[in-house]
C-alpha cells in the first residue's frame, strides 16, 4: 500500500506546457493540412491520405530520398573516420590545446549560409581558387551535377568535421593514463590500443556524433540552396521549398520527419545495444545498503 | 530525540529496510553498525528524509516529520566522498549552512573560528579543498556539519576513503566533537571496532532489520543472537557445533558455540582452559597483531595473536580456550545466557 | 625472473633548476631479490608509486640508475623492460572476453597459440576465474575485473618481476581478506619476484618478507614484519606501524638508563652517541604497563574496543598510551612501567643499535 503524491504533476506541467507549445501543437497542425486540400482562398476541404499517396508514388519524392540517404552516408562515412583520426593527432597538453581547440572551433562558428556562399565563390571559374586551379589543371568545373555533388559534400566535411574531432577528443581525453600504461606494458601496437581501448571507450561519444551529423545532413538545406540556388542536386529540402500546394508540403514534412525518427532510433538503439547489460556489480549495488 | 516506528522501504518488490523501530537520543554517537548491504544506508536516507518510508513514520522531538522533505528539517549529512565546495576557500566553505541562514558577518567569523579550532583547520582556512589531504578534506565536511548546528547529524561511513592512520586520528576525535551538541548523530560503519572506539549506542543491522540495539558494550559482549554476535566481530566470529567442543555436557541446550578471535590463545588463562590441536592455514600481519587462520576439529577459525607471528601454514599448534569465553546459542541462533552472567 | 637494483635514485617534480626542488625521492637505494615478495610502505605522497613507476619505465628519474639483472635499463621504455604491472584501477580491455584479456600480453609478443592456450588456461585456473572465461569483461564486478588485471600481469612467464599499485583499492573488505592471503600464496607458488605498493599495513605485512617503509621521499626502513615491529628504525616507522602507534618522548642518556624527568627507564646497554642529536624515547604501547610503581601518571581516556583496552595517560606532562588485556585490572593509583625490552632509544628520529657493552 502506496500512498501516491500527485504534488509531483505540479512540477512536471511546465515542461509538459512548453513541449506542447514547441513541438505537439505545431505537429498536429501540420497533420491537419496534410489531411486537407487548402485553396487560395483559404477553403479546407478533407481528402484523406490522397497527399501521401501522391508523394509516396512520386517518383521525385524518392530520387530525392535515395540522393538524402546516399548523402548522408558519405558524408558519416568521411566525416567520422576523419573526425577521429584529426582527434588522435591533437596534441593532450601545451600551448597546442588551446589553439588546435579554437582552430577547430572556427568553422562552427560560421553560419550556414555564409559557408554556402563562401563555397560557391571558392568554385567559380572565373575568380574562385578551387575553380581556377581546377580549371587550369585542365577540369572544367561548374555545370555538371557531380561537381555539385563533390562541392556540397566537400563543404560539410569542412564546416562539421571539426565537430566530431572535437566530441571525440573530448572522448579521448577522458580515458585514465593507466589504460596506456597497461597497453605498453602488455605490448601493444599502437593499432591495437586503438581498437581495444580507444575506440571501444570513445563509443558513447562516436554514437552522438553520428547521431548529430546524421540527423542533420539529412535535413540538408541551405547549404545546398546556397550553392546551386534551387538547381540540381534536389534533396528532400529542396523539394519540399519548391512544393507549391500547403497540403502536399504538410505531407512530405510528416514523411520526412517520420523518416528522421525512425533512422535515429535505429542507429541508437544498435549502437547502445551493449551498454544496458547490468554488470553483476551494479547489481549488487543496487541494494543500496 | 528521533524515533523510527515500524518504518519499511521497498523499492520495486526489493526490500531495504524491514519493520525498523528505534529511539535515538542526542548526547551520544548512535551507531549503526552492519555489512555492506544490510540497509545502513537505506536507513540513513529515510532519516534524512531524502526517501519516503513505503510504511512507518519518523518523529522528531515527537512531531511527526515523515512526510517533511529534507530542505524542510534542518539535518546535516557527510558522506564516505569528500564533498565540499571545490571553488571555494575552506573559510568559505566552512561559513556557507551560516550563510544561508542569513546569520550576522561577526558571528559567521568567530563561529568559523571555533569549529575549524575544533578540527585543527586554522591553518588551512583560506586554501582550497583540492589543496587539502584527504583527511583534511573529510575535516572540512565535518566542520560544515557541526557548523550547521543541525537537530539532526548523519554520518554515513565517514572515515572509510581515509588512511589507517588519519583513520585512527579521527576516530579518537570525534566523539569530543559532537560531545557538547545537543543534535541526534547517527554514524554508519562495517567496522566493529569504530563502534567500539566511538561508544555510545550500537544498532546492529542486517538484511534491513535492526537486529539489536543498546549501549555498545552489552551489545559487543551480549549479543542476543548468533547474526548480533556475527556483526559484531572483526576477524569474523570463530564457531563451532556444541558435539564438537571438548566436555559438551557443559553446554547444555545449545547448539553452536562461538569465541572471537582474541579469545583463542598460545598460552592458557587458567587452569579451567580447554586445549585444542590446530592447524595453521595462513597468517595476517597488521602491525602489532597477527590473525592466524586455523583449522580447528574441521572448523575455519581465526586466532588474533599479539606480536608478529610467523607460524608456516600447515604447523600443528596447541591452542587455549576458556570455556566462559565461549557464547552459546541455541538451535534458532538466539543466545543462551550463560553462568558468568547469571552469577 | 631478476634481480633488481636501484641505486642513487633521485626525483624531482616540475622543471629542475627554479627555487628549492620538489623532491619525490630524495635519495633511494634499494635492491630487490630474485624471488622475493615485497612491499614498499607509506602514507599517500610518500613516492612510492613513483618508486614503483621509475621501475616499470612509465617514469624516467632525475638522477641514478636503474638495473635488472645487472643490466643498465634506465633509458629502456617500459615494453623493452619484462615487467608486468597492475594498477589501483582495474584496466581490462571492456569488448574482449576475459581468456582474450589474459591472451592479449601473449599475442602481442607473438607466442605460439599452443603454448598462449597452455599458459591461459594455468592462469585462470590459479585466479579462480574459469566460470567466466567466456563472459565479455565489460560485465564484470569490480573484484572480477580487478582478478583479470591480475591474470594478465601472471600470465607472462618471463617477466623480471611483476609490480602491484594499491590493487585492493577498489575491492569490498569482504574479498580483501581472500585475495590478500591469495595474492601471497601466488607468489609463493609463482616464485616471481613481486613489488607491492599500498599506504594499508595488514596488506603490506601479509604479502611482503621485506617491507620497504617510505616517508616524505625516502626509505626508513627495510625489514621483515617482525623487525618493523619490534625494532624500528626510524620514530615514524614506530608511529605508522602498529596501531595506536609507537609513543615517543624526550629523553636524557644517563649511563645504561634513558631519563625522563627525575625517573629512569633502564636500556639493556649502555648507548654511545656522536655529537649532540635531539634525543628521544620510544616505546609501544604493547610495552606500557599500567603497576602500582613506576612513573606517575593520570588516565585521561579508556577505549575498550574488545580484544583490548587502550589506555590514554599524561605522564610527566607527555601523552603515553598503553594496551591493556581484556581481564587485565587498572590500579587505583597508576604508574607507568616501560618493559625494558620494547625501550628504544632516537637520535635525531633515527633508532640507536644498543650493541655496546652490556649494562653494569
Amino acid at each position: 500500500m502506496k500512498p501516491v503524491n500527485h504534488k509531483a504533476w505540479f512540477l512536471v506541467a511546465p515542461v509538459l506546457l512548453l513541449v506542447a507549445i514547441s513541438a505537439i501543437i505545431p505537429l498536429m497542425t501540420v497533420v491537419n493540412y496534410s489531411v486537407q486540400y487548402v485553396g487560395s482562398t483559404g477553403r479546407f476541404a478533407w481528402v484523406g491520405d490522397e497527399w501521401y499517396r501522391e508523394v509516396l508514388h512520386s517518383e521525385k519524392f524518392w530520387n530525392a530520398l535515395w540522393r538524402n540517404l546516399v548523402f548522408s552516408g558519405v558524408i558519416l562515412a568521411i566525416q567520422i573516420p576523419l573526425g577521429v583520426l584529426i582527434a588522435l593527432n591533437m596534441p593532450r597538453k601545451g600551448w597546442g590545446v588551446p589553439t588546435c581547440l579554437v582552430l577547430m572551433a572556427l568553422p562552427l562558428l560560421i553560419p550556414w549560409y555564409v559557408v554556402g556562399m563562401i563555397w560557391q565563390m571558392f568554385g567559380r571559374v572565373d575568380i574562385g581558387l578551387m575553380g581556377v586551379m581546377l580549371r587550369d589543371f585542365g577540369y572544367n568545373y561548374e555545370g555538371d551535377p557531380m561537381d555539385a555533388w563533390f562541392t556540397l559534400i566537400l563543404m560539410d566535411v569542412w564546416h562539421w568535421t571539426s565537430l566530431v574531432a572535437l566530441l571525440a577528443y573530448a572522448g579521448l581525453v577522458s580515458i585514465p593514463d593507466a589504460y596506456y600504461q597497461a597497453a605498453r606494458i602488455d605490448g601493444a601496437s599502437k593499432w591495437a590500443v586503438f581498437r581495444f581501448i580507444q575506440l571501444p571507450r570513445l563509443g558513447r561519444v562516436l554514437t552522438i556524433a553520428i547521431l548529430l551529423r546524421f540527423m542533420d545532413s539529412f535535413m540538408i538545406f541551405t547549404e545546398p540552396f546556397a550553392v546551386i540556388a534551387g538547381g540540381d542536386p534536389v534533396f528532400l529540402s529542396t523539394e519540399l521549398k519548391q512544393t507549391v500546394e500547403l497540403g502536399k508540403k504538410a505531407a512530405m514534412s510528416i514523411i520526412y520527419f517520420l523518416i528522421i525518427l525512425a533512422v535515429s532510433w535505429v542507429f541508437y538503439a544498435v549502437m547502445t545495444r551493449n551498454d544496458g547489460e547490468p554488470t553483476s556489480a551494479d547489481k549488487a549495488r543496487g541494494g543500496g545498503a | 530525540m528521533l524515533e523510527l516506528r515500524g518504518v519499511f522501504r521497498r523499492v520495486g518488490g526489493v526490500a531495504y529496510l524491514s519493520d525498523v523501530s528505534l529511539r535515538l537520543e542526542p548526547g551520544t554517537l548512535n551507531v549503526l553498525l552492519g555489512p555492506t548491504l544490510s540497509g545502513k544506508t537505506s536507513l540513513i536516507r529515510v532519516m534524512a528524509g531524502l526517501d519516503r518510508p513505503s510504511a512507518g513514520s519518523v518523529l522528531f522531538d515527537g512531531q511527526d516529520v515523515t512526510d517533511r522533505p529534507v530542505s524542510k528539517r534542518n539535518v546535516a549529512m557527510v558522506y564516505q566522498q569528500f564533498v565540499n565546495y571545490p571553488g571555494w576557500t575552506v573559510r568559505e566553505n566552512i561559513a556557507s549552512p551560516l550563510k544561508v541562514r542569513g546569520t550576522a558577518p561577526a558571528e559567521i567569523e568567530r563561529e568559523v573560528k571555533r569549529v575549524a579550532d575544533l578540527l585543527r583547520l586554522r591553518d588551512y582556512l583560506d586554501r582550497r579543498p583540492m589543496e587539502l589531504s584527504g583527511g583534511q578534506q573529510q575535516r572540512v565536511a565535518l566542520a560544515r556539519a557541526i557548523v550547521k548546528k543541525a537537530g539532526l547529524v548523519l554520518l554515513d561511513e565517514p572515515l572509510a576513503n581515509l588512511d589507517y592512520k588519519l583513520r585512527e586520528d579521527l576516530r579518537v576525535e570525534l566523539p569530543r566533537l559532537f560531545a557538547d551538541s545537543a543534535a541526534v548523530v547517527v554514524y554508519a560503519t562495517t567496522e566493529p571496532s569504530e563502534a567500539l572506539l566511538l561508544d555510545g549506542v550500537t544498532v546492529a543491522m542486517h538484511e534491513g532489520r535492526a537486529v539489536q540495539s543498546g549501549p555498545t558494550q552489552s551489545v559487543y559482549r551480549e549479543p542476543q543472537d548468533l547474526t548480533t554476535a556475527r556483526i559484531f566481530s572483526d576477524p569474523p566470529i570463530n564457531t563451532l557445533p556444541v558435539e564438537a567442543a571438548i566436555n559438551p555436557a557443559r553446554f547444555a541446550g545449545a547448539t553452536t558455540l562461538a569465541l572471537r578471535a582474541h579469545h583463542v590463545r598460545l598460552q592458557p588463562r587458567s587452569a579451567a582452559s580447554d586445549v585444542y590441536i590446530a592447524e595453521v592455514e595462513s597468517i595476517e600481519i597488521n602491525g602489532s597483531e597477527s590473525f592466524v587462520r586455523l583449522n580447528v576439529r574441521g572448523q575455519h577459525w581465526v586466532m588474533l595473536a599479539r606480536g608478529i607471528h610467523t607460524f608456516a601454514p600447515g604447523t600443528s599448534l596447541t591452542v587455549y580456550v576458556e570455556p566462559d569465553d565461549m557464547m552459546q546459542f541455541d538451535a534458532a541462533g538466539r543466545a543462551i545466557p550463560s553462568k558468568r552472567e547469571a552469577a | 625472473m631478476a634481480r633488481l637494483d636501484l641505486s642513487n635514485i633521485r626525483h624531482i617534480y616540475g622543471p629542475p633548476g627554479e627555487g628549492e626542488p620538489q623532491y619525490a625521492l630524495r635519495h633511494v637505494n634499494q635492491a630487490f631479490e630474485h624471488g622475493g615478495a615485497y612491499a614498499l610502505l607509506g602514507p599517500s605522497g610518500c613516492g612510492k608509486t613513483t618508486l614503483l613507476n621509475i621501475i616499470s619505465g612509465l617514469v624516467h628519474p632525475s638522477e641514478g640508475r636503474v638495473r635488472i639483472d645487472g643490466v643498465d635499463v634506465t633509458d629502456k621504455p617500459t615494453e623493452k623492460r619484462n615487467i608486468a604491472q597492475v594498477f589501483q584501477f582495474p584496466v581490462i580491455y571492456d569488448t574482449m572476453t576475459v581468456r582474450e584479456n589474459l591472451e592479449f600480453p601473449l599475442r602481442n609478443r607473438g607466442v605460439a597459440a599452443a603454448q598462449i592456450k597452455r599458459r591461459v588456461d594455468e592462469v585462470i585456473e590459479m585466479i579462480g576465474l574459469g566460470a567466466l572465461a567466456r563472459r565479455r569483461a565489460r560485465g564484470l564486478s569490480a573484484d572480477e575485473k580487478q582478478k583479470v588485471s591480475l591474470g594478465r600481469g601472471l600470465v607472462r612467464e618471463d617477466v623480471s618481476a611483476i609490480l602491484f599499485d594499491e590493487p585492493l583499492t577498489v575491492i569490498d573488505p569482504e574479498v580483501k581478506w581472500t585475495l590478500r592471503t591469495q595474492l601471497r600464496e601466488l607468489q609463493r607458488r609463482s616464485g616471481m619476484t613481486m613489488i607491492y605498493v599500498t599506504h594499508d599495513q595488514t596488506e603490506a605485512l601479509t604479502f611482503a618478507s621485506g617491507v620497504v617503509v617510505m616517508h616524505e621521499g625516502q626509505v626508513l626502513q627495510v625489514g621483515s614484519p617482525k623487525d618493523l615491529f619490534e625494532k624500528p628504525a626510524h620514530t615514524f616507522v614506530g608511529y605508522f606501524i602498529g596501531s595506536p602507534g609507537m609513543n615517543v618522548l624526550p629523553t636524557k642518556v644517563d649511563g645504561a638508563a634513558l631519563r625522563i624527568g627525575e625517573y629512569f627507564a633502564p636500556l639493556t646497554s649502555e648507548p654511545r652517541l656522536r655529537g649532540n642529536p635531539k634525543l628521544e624515547l620510544g616505546i609501544r604501547p604493547e610495552f606500557v604497563r599500567l603497576a602500582a610503581e613506576g612513573i606517575p601518571a593520570t588516565i585521561e581516556r579508556i577505549e575498550d574496543i574488545g580484544r583490548h583496552r587502550i589506555v590514554r595517560t599524561r605522564m610527566l606532562g607527555h601523552s603515553v598510551t598503553a594496551l591493556l588485556q581484556e581481564h587485565e585490572p587498572i590500579p587505583a593509583d597508576p604508574h607507568l612501567y616501560f618493559e625494558p625490552e620494547g625501550v628504544h632509544l632516537y637520535a635525531d628520529s633515527w633508532r640507536v643499535e644498543l650493541s655496546g657493552k652490556p649494562a653494569p
